[in-house]
């Protein structure tokens, strides 16, 4: 277990003062301004060394993303966007962060901005955190008043402003260009790439949209140095990581933790471990509803990292770990994670906005088992023609649940529609296929 | 220039070329539905994906830039796999109601899916319906059929200008409606069905009326106003059932405007389909020799200056020749073809004082553009998309002197009245600075400036404006007339203006109207009141029974313009061919045959006996008119300072086009441009009902 | 939600009253000169909020004209967005969360209290107090079930007390916001299992970044000075390091020796057919630490380990391959061409600039 004097996150679960007062003694701000005086080009140097991969799912190296920025004047503006759509099913860090530790986030904010050589930065909130956003809106008209930000942030001779805008309740914000068309007053539908974000951003101009938690936890690094983070966790996936652990496990929690924990390790210290026992868990959705499952024989010694996960052929992602045990009704489990892809898809593009609604209605009559077992497979085709087709990751991600289901547990899939079968008048009779079709 | 290999062919392509484009230069087909080389990329279809060495998945061709070393292929299994899921995720939701849908035959869904697509399907849920919407007289919608390309929403955006349609909802949930089902009112409408690759947008007017398997087509030119559109007359029999647009870069690149698209039912109403002769006040069919030998009568009883002759807006240039010839050979001197009742003149300073010298590409060049007393959205609805483009991608700034209206656009108002034309010469309005700061300034002077009797002194002004900007030198042409008739600039090449500066298109008209006048001649001309032409002896010779026809005494039925071969002269002063795509009806014949054997009848035998004769005589006096497709600029220096010879009242510049849908004989016969009108009146009384 | 209808019956006319007109002001002035669109949701929202949780058409011109969009636009916008309510809604607007993390901790049974105690999703409760719609994940999973009511969240509910939570705001009692239960917001249910170390919250230690940086620039200047010393070392001919290999540029490949070409292209190309001549320049152990050579586009963490076995560790070394080096590091690789495939030399080459920036 990661020592608490090791965590970033210290007031996590609010049990301390979230304003300035309780920042102040907690760490933040400690410092700020003799670490932008080292220079923007320090600051991404020491992000780059601490192994920083991004926390908003795709683990893309967060000082080397910096470091895209172009360098030179062109007179336009640069802007730092902080991803604050947390909307993945599963994931619930972010919220702690912004509304118990909201000032480690302003401060992560005035850094990396400056070291993008960005004067604004805007934290897109998703609509529904209220709460959240007039709470981080609270903290930064605090610290707007202690000078930490605004002109001359912290004394440190940069002039840094920061605002909230929020969104309305759309998954798909959550894509950085889709999120940069919301605050730009559209629709949040993704921009094609190329031109990437950082040469064509925010207003036309260069832009980074990072993860909450990437930005929340460079104040940290800089104070505690590169080489603690890098220190922690397993190579190439270091530092600490805000795990969030729902489902079926005894005392569901966000924590944080050190990357490349097991599994095991992770449920069974802070959660009390898997409901009815180890022996009970059927699978875990290790990073939020968009990777791919994996079954319980696979946990037994399962690191809870970037390389572990993708080698399995699933993902850390968000760090959302949704856990399901021996009961549950895993093809419903993700025929219900359909239904949200195919609420959430933009309808932008023509294999998603078709692809989402089709793939659902199979896999609700799948969950009745009213289908016949050759549509197992030609399910299975239709994700791989989503999947790698559209123009953002939503696609895919709708896919993968539906080809992990399948991988895992086409065994089950086949026996309810047997089940569905043997008993053809029972519930849904003939008749009723045919009125659905 | 990078260069690429495309299917193991390598090319080097211009640069800033997407895969797509380069495609298209190495030969090699990429089906598509949302990509429109005239609108913003969307990339939404998912079609156009193509492999490209080392891209982890495939790209969507229209939207990646070219770029140096790529290698692409388009025929590979992966390539081929991807557009049959994408085509088969576009027709899961799509009905299978090709037998009764329009699109039918030209639909871009049908031939892509024999092309790339599986021969069956493997959805078994229940189809997706939308609700219809209303858009409109013009356009039919079957929303089901819809794709979701949003080629028609960026059309309005981008081309059209306003913001008339949108994609509402997400996912599978999104439809293209216009705001609370408001009807779709913009003058360039119509280009939405050709846009629109599937049948959810196709024409109303049209609708199941004919197959494009069953129809002649006919390339020609378009003449509901001077822009001179290139356009595809399409036949079935002897019907005209549709107009189409045809690519044409230098002019209309290839938009329509509605009035062109939707005027052929106008074709087949009111028509003159024999010659008339009035008796004891009523007008009876009679035959040609008839009518001809009761011309002749009253010609010889005529005296030379108490005739005149008007041309109308229609007409192409062969027979307005063969008309002037006519009136030369009678001594008659009173032939006026401003219609618009402008008073310009084409000596001021030759042709570069009417036409649109920098021609209508150059209006992308322009970094800043004054408007004088017009209104191109109305006057010339194609050219004004390009002023939209300029203002879209340049962020060039406008400013208009004259009446104000919606262009689409933003622009300064800088006055009502010519005199603002003064406050800009002297450089005390902002606009002033913006206009000389610019490099390339441009500016287009609409016929309704030159209405009043001080059209001389504001000609000159507008020239000394013009100088004092820099826009007129070597490098750059800026100053532009625009002409909102078709027939106009081959007419005032031709001379077809009155010698007698004091004479012009009112005051015969006005003789006409107190008597004074023997025997009044109208080609196709119809611009003026019945009261006006009621104390003088008309011969009228059109095609459609309008204001002329009806109190004309004598009536020569002729061709409309779809059904001849003319040459015409469009506002840029470019020559173009018109085909005859069907034939007159009844007795009706071309013009220029009707005036040679008038001619005949009355002593002056013309000296041509065929349209070839009659153009090689034509071409003697307007060589220019032979070079079928080019430009041909007037000499720019006659537009250099002028001295002002008069005063300038503050008299407000109205545009010469009030009644947009019903500017010509043709359109006032067509009932769609009624129900045009009808849906634009009513759209404007519930606009300002519910925003008041 | 997007699919939701306009309601029939709209007010006249829509205007923000001060309130609202004033954080209307604030908001637009939060985005720079000309994209004052930019506030189009949360102008949206204040509409919401101020006319009784539901926005009337008159409001969508309203703000259309205040921030110069278009009608149609504003019509995108609000009907993209699942929190916009185009018709009424009841007095407490119940969201309740059914994606699979709530629905996994029983939220089907309350979905069912929600039926039987307020009436079919989407339609007010004869009394006006409820309505209730089936929403997406709202991002409180670890506290599941959960609905958001208005504003606020009510978490680990159960048929009990959420029952009970429905009652007490149909008689105006005041509620408790957040967990149901006896917890606190996302820790563990018993207490949190972290952040219990007393030292974490006295500030004591405050200022102990500057030790950290102090390291950091001893690290600097010692790394500065190797380096210094190195190029230094480097301008001599000879001798080289004990430890290095001689450089390749120094002797002339032979020319038998497979053109890289040809050998890149060759998928059986043995090892031992490369001749060791060609081995670029390897060292045995990091100068300082060692770069991350696996943010050069193809290699990857095991590539990164092979490189590093054979005495790859730097951006600068492999800046300075030449042909022959490549086709001999070529030979080791399990996967033959990538090297020149993917740039490494140049990619290298960048980063090694972007380093000494």
């Amino acid at each position: 277990m990661l020592a608490d004097k090791d965590r970033i996150f210290t007031n996590l679960y609010g049990q301390h003062d979230w304003g300035l007062k309780g920042a102040l003694e907690r760490g933040t701000w400690d410092g700020t301004a003799d670490f932008i005086k080292k220079g923007d080009g320090w600051i991404v140097d020491q992000i780059k060394a601490s192994g920083l991969r991004g926390r908003g799912g795709a683990g893309f190296p967060t000082g080397l993303k910096w470091s895209f920025m172009p360098k030179g004047d062109d007179g336009r503006p640069h802007y730092l966007v902080v991803n604050a759509d947390e909307s993945e099913p599963g994931t619930c860090k972010d919220r702690e962060i912004m509304r118990h530790d909201p000032h480690v986030l302003i401060e992560g904010c005035l850094i990396a901005s400056f070291a993008m050589r960005a004067h604004a930065c805007y934290i897109y909130v998703r609509g529904e955190f209220i709460l959240e956003r007039v709470r981080l809106q609270a903290a930064i008209d605090q610290a707007y008043e202690a000078g930490l930000v605004g002109k001359n942030a912290c004394g440190s001779g940069w002039d840094f402003d920061i605002y909230v805008h929020h969104g309305a309740g759309a998954y798909i914000c959550g894509e950085e260009t889709a999120l940069i068309e919301s605050l730009e007053g559209k629709k949040g539908m993704p921009r094609l790439k190329p031109p990437f974000p950082a040469n064509v951003g925010l207003y036309g101009a260069p832009s980074t949209v990072n993860n909450v938690e990437s930005i929340a936890v460079t104040p940290t690094i800089l104070r505690r140095g590169a080489s603690w983070f890098a220190g922690l966790g397993t190579p190439n996936n270091v530092g600490t990581k805000l795990f969030c652990i729902s489902g079926h496990v005894n005392n569901p929690c966000t924590v944080e933790e050190e990357m490349g924990i097991t599994f095991r390790e992770l449920v069974e210290t802070h959660c009390g471990g898997v409901r009815g026992g180890w022996d009970n868990l059927k699978c875990v959705i290790p990073g939020g509803s968009s990777v791919p499952m994996i079954p319980a024989e696979q946990c037994d010694d399962l690191a809870m990292d970037f390389d572990t996960l993708r080698g399995l052929g699933s993902g850390l992602g968000t760090a959302a770990v949704i856990v399901m045990d021996k009961s549950t009704d895993v093809i419903k489990a993700i025929q219900r994670l359909s239904y949200f892809y195919k609420h959430e898809s933009c309808g932008q593009c023509t294999p998603c906005r078709e692809g989402t609604g089709w793939m659902w209605r199979v896999m609700t009559r799948m969950v009745e088992g009213r289908a016949e077992k050759r549509e197992i497979d030609m399910l299975f085709d239709v994700t791989k023609q989503i999947e790698g087709h559209t123009i953002c990751a939503l696609g895919d991600a709708a896919a993968w649940p539906i080809q992990g289901l399948i991988k895992h547990f086409r065994h089950e899939m086949e026996e309810r529609i047997d089940q569905f079968s043997a008993n053809p008048d029972k519930a849904g009779s003939v008749l009723n296929v045919e009125a659905a079709q | 220039m990078p260069k690429l290999t495309i299917d193991g062919k390598e090319i080097e392509v211009e640069d800033g070329l997407t895969i797509l484009q380069a495609c298209e230069e190495a030969d090699v087909e990429i089906p598509r539905f949302c990509y429109h080389e005239r609108l913003s990329i969307a990339g939404n279809c998912r079609m156009c994906l193509v492999e490209m060495e080392r891209a982890p998945k495939p790209v969507a061709s229209c939207a990646m830039p070219a770029g140096e070393g790529m290698v692409i292929k388009t025929n590979t299994p992966l390539v081929k796999k991807a557009r049959e899921g994408v085509m088969e995720f576009m027709l899961i939701n799509h009905p299978l109601d090709c037998p009764i849908c329009d699109q039918g035959g030209e639909c871009d869904l049908q031939d892509q899916s024999m092309a790339y697509g599986l021969d069956g399907t493997r959805y078994t849920e229940s189809k997706r319906a939308m609700a219809e919407q209303n858009f409109g007289p013009l356009i039919k919608t079957e929303m089901t059929r819809c794709i979701s390309c949003t080629r028609c929403v960026r059309f309005t955006t981008e081309v059209a200008g306003v913001h008339e349609l949108g994609q509402t909802g997400r996912g599978e949930d999104a439809e293209i409606v216009s705001y609370l089902g408001a009807v779709v009112t913009n003058e360039m409408s119509g280009n939405v069905i050709d846009l629109c690759p599937v049948g959810a947008l196709t024409s109303r007017p049209y609708e199941f009326n004919a197959r494009p398997w069953e129809l002649r087509k006919t390339q020609s030119i378009d003449v509901m106003d001077a822009v001179g559109s290139n356009i595809r007359v399409d036949v079935r029999g002897r019907e005209v059932m549709r107009v189409m647009p045809i690519n044409n870069d230098d002019v209309n690149e290839e938009w329509i405007s509605d009035k062109t698209r939707f005027i052929w039912d106008g074709l087949k109403t009111r028509r003159l389909d024999t010659p008339y002769l009035r008796k004891d006040g009523a007008l009876v069919a009679t035959t040609w020799s008839e009518a001809f030998e009761a011309i002749a009568k009253k010609v010889k009883t005529s005296d030379k200056n108490k005739m005149a002759g008007l041309i109308g807006d229609l007409n192409g240039a062969e027979e307005i020749f063969a008309f002037k010839s006519l009136m030369d050979s009678l001594g008659v001197d009173n032939v006026d073809c401003r219609q618009d009742r402008s008073n310009i003149r084409p000596e001021w300073a030759g042709r570069a004082g009417y036409i649109f010298n920098s021609g209508i590409n150059a209006i992308e060049d322009a970094d800043a553009l004054l408007i004088i007393g017009s209104n191109p959205r109305l006057e010339a609805t194609v050219l004004n998309s390009r002023i939209i483009k300029a203002v879209k991608q340049n962020e060039m700034p406008v400013a208009l002197v004259g009446e104000a209206a919606d262009l689409a656009y933003e622009y300064t108002h800088i006055g009502n009245g010519a005199e603002s034309l003064n406050e800009l010469l002297k450089g005390k309005h902002s606009f002033a600075k913006t206009l000389k700061a610019a490099k390339r300034p441009m500016i287009i002077v609409g016929q309704g400036t030159f209405i009043g009797d001080d059209a001389k002194a504001i000609f000159e002004t507008i020239a000394n404006l013009a100088t004092n900007i820099g826009a007129i030198n070597d490098d750059w042409t800026g100053l532009n007339f625009l002409q909102s008739a078709a027939s106009r600039v081959a007419a005032l090449d031709l001379g077809c203006v009155p010698k007698n500066e004091s004479v012009n298109y009112n005051s015969i008209l006005n003789a006409s109207k107190a008597g004074d006048l023997d025997l009044l001649f109208l080609l196709s001309a119809d611009e003026m009141k019945l009261c006006d032409l009621d104390n003088s002896f008309v011969v009228y010779m059109g095609s459609h029974g309008d204001v002329g026809a009806n109190s004309a005494d004598i009536i020569l039925p002729s061709a409309a313009y779809t059904e001849k071969f003319a040459t015409y002269i469009n506002l840029e002063g470019r020559a173009q061919l018109g085909h005859k795509a069907t034939f007159a009806p009844g007795n009706a014949k071309d013009d220029w045959a009707i005036i040679r054997a008038l001619s005949d009848h009355l002593g002056h035998k013309l000296p041509f006996d065929s349209l070839e004769a009659l153009r090689s005589k034509m071409f003697d006096i307007a060589p220019h008119f032979a070079h079928i497709g080019s430009q041909s600029a007037g000499d720019m220096s006659q537009l250099q300072s002028q001295k002002i010879s008069g005063d300038i009242s503050s008299t407000p510049l109205n545009s010469t086009i009030a009644d947009y849908y019903h500017t010509n004989p043709i359109a006032r016969a067509s009932k769609i441009m009624d129900d045009c009108k009808a849906a634009k009146l009513a759209a404007i009384s519930e606009a300002t009902g519910t925003n008041g | 939600m997007s699919a939701q209808k306009m309601a029939i019956e709209q007010p006249e006319s829509f205007v923000f009253n001060a309130k609202f007109s004033e954080l209307a002001k604030k908001r637009i002035a939060m985005y720079p000169e000309g994209k004052q669109a930019s506030a189009v949701v949360p102008l949206l929202w204040f509409a919401q909020k101020q006319h009784d949780n539901w926005i009337p058409e008159a409001a969508l011109r309203h703000i259309g004209d205040m921030l110069d969009m278009a009608y149609i636009r504003v019509l995108e916008v609000v009907t993209f967005y699942t929190m916009f309510n185009l018709a009424p809604v009841g007095k407490h607007f119940v969201q309740f969360c059914g994606t699979t993390p709530c629905w996994l901790n029983g939220a089907d049974k309350i979905k069912d209290v929600c039926e039987s105690e307020i009436g079919a999703q989407n339609t007010i409760s004869d009394d006006g107090e409820f309505s209730w719609l089936e929403v997406e994940c709202l991002g409180a999973c670890v506290n599941a079930p959960m609905v958001q009511i208005n504003d606020d969240f009510y978490e680990d509910l159960d048929e009990e007390n959420f029952r009970q939570l429905l009652k007490d705001l149909k008689s105006g009692k005041p509620t408790k916001i957040g967990p149901q239960v006896d917890r606190i917001n996302a820790a563990p249910c018993g207490g949190a299992t972290t952040l219990n170390d007393k030292s974490l919250f006295d500030g004591s230690m405050l200022g102990s970044y500057k030790d950290v940086l102090k390291q950091i620039e001893q690290a600097e200047a010692e790394a500065a000075a190797i380096s210094a010393k190195e190029a230094k070392e480097a301008e001599k001919p000879a001798p080289k390091k004990a430890d290095e290999k001689p450089e390749a540029s120094d002797k002339k490949p032979t020319k038998k020796a497979t053109k890289p070409a040809k050998a890149t292209n060759s998928t059986n190309t043995d090892a031992e057919n490369v001749s060791d001549d060609l081995k670029p320049a390897m060292l045995s152990a990091p100068k300082g630490d060692a770069d991350d050579l696996k943010v050069i586009k193809g290699v990857g963490p095991k590539l990164e380990g092979v490189l590093n076995g054979l005495g790859i560790y730097h951006y600068s070394q492999i800046s300075v391959w030449n042909d022959d080096n490549i086709a001999w590091v070529d030979s080791k690789l399990q996967f033959k061409g990538r090297i020149l495939r993917d740039g490494w030399v140049k990619q290298a080459g960048e980063l090694a600039k972007q380093g000494d920036k």
